[in-house]
């Protein structure tokens, strides 16, 4: 019990810290940094209270694939170069007494509702009944996955699929100047464009026009 | 205090969601950043399933992160993309100076 409290100590807080890093620091890439750690202590955390699908999911998913393309396009904007010219005569803006107003309001209104909160006793003597079974985290959120959930599963398969597709039809832009293959013209070319029978003359050679 | 429960993790994701709350308004450096902020607020609602689910029991708060990470991942992609199509077409995402919209 000491030691789960230990680590969830550990990991909250550097999890906060970092979160307050992500928004607070100058330098974006930075930003992404933190971000990636407040991504991993998370993980770490849910690791630690018996969800490890999901840790291991998170970390693939946010470390390994959407960490790595915030990188990319920081990097290929130029955010860090600019910086000098970004932040040059910064003045304090009327956004900031609002928005500090806002989000300690919201934060009070979910510490009020949590800590009011009156749990009914025998919610969590259901608990035991699921996580006492032999079958581990992963095979368990597997066998509901694929039999309850999956028509939600496939629709999310489809989220996916129109993402990549908006993303490549975004950014798409048509060159113009470089050389590119048309399979249409490739297909289509007939014998007669291509070859032609000459009679060769001796000693006079051919004449190829280009 | 010593004693993990329920609330510990709520209130973890309480202070991560505020956290993403203040970064998304105090921002005034560019917009990768308000989108780091989006991805927080939706990691302390992933927080918030998890920690419910594990505590209650039911797995279905597990399925549905998964969800909410598949439609996080899809997020980021096209606002990552809409912003690169910004740049390219303005030359900069400076928060202050995107007023197209006049908002």
């Amino acid at each position: 019990m000491i030691a789960h409290a230990i680590f969830f100590y550990t990991f909250s807080i550097i999890a906060v810290v970092s979160a307050i890093m992500v928004t607070a620091s100058k330098n974006t890439v930075h930003s992404v940094f933190f971000l990636i750690l407040d991504f991993i202590s998370i993980s770490c955390l849910f690791i630690m209270i018996g969800a490890e699908f999901l840790g291991m999911i998170m970390l693939i998913v946010y470390v390994g694939a959407v960490a790595v393309l915030f990188l990319f396009v920081v990097m290929m904007l130029n955010v860090a170069q600019q910086k000098n010219q970004w932040f040059a005569g910064q003045s304090t803006s009327k956004h900031i007494p609002v928005g500090l107003i806002i989000s300690t309001l919201i934060f009070f209104e979910i510490i009020i509702v949590i800590g009011g909160w009156k749990y009914k006793p025998e919610i969590f003597d259901i608990n035991n009944s699921l996580a006492n079974t032999s079958v581990s985290n992963t095979h368990s959120l597997g066998q509901i996955l694929y039999t309850d959930y999956i028509h939600v599963f496939q629709i999310s398969g489809m989220i996916l699929l129109v993402a990549m597709i908006g993303a490549i039809v975004l950014t798409f832009r048509q060159r113009f100047g470089v050389k590119r293959q048309s399979y249409i013209k490739q297909i289509s070319r007939e014998r007669v464009e291509g070859v032609e029978v000459l009679e060769v003359q001796s000693n006079k050679g051919v004449k190829i026009d280009d | 205090m010593i004693d993990i429960g329920l609330g510990h993790y709520l209130t973890l994701g309480a202070v991560i969601f505020s956290i993403g709350v203040i970064g998304i308004f105090l921002n005034r450096k560019n917009i990768i950043v308000i989108l780091m902020s989006i991805e927080l607020i939706l990691l302390a609602v992933n927080i918030n399933l998890v920690a419910f689910s594990i505590y209650l029991g039911d797995l279905a708060g597990q399925v549905f992160t998964l969800f909410i990470l598949t439609v996080a991942a899809a997020e980021a992609a096209i606002g990552l993309a809409i912003i690169v199509v910004y740049f390219r077409n303005s030359g900069t995402i400076r928060v202050e100076e995107i007023d197209k919209l006049k908002g």
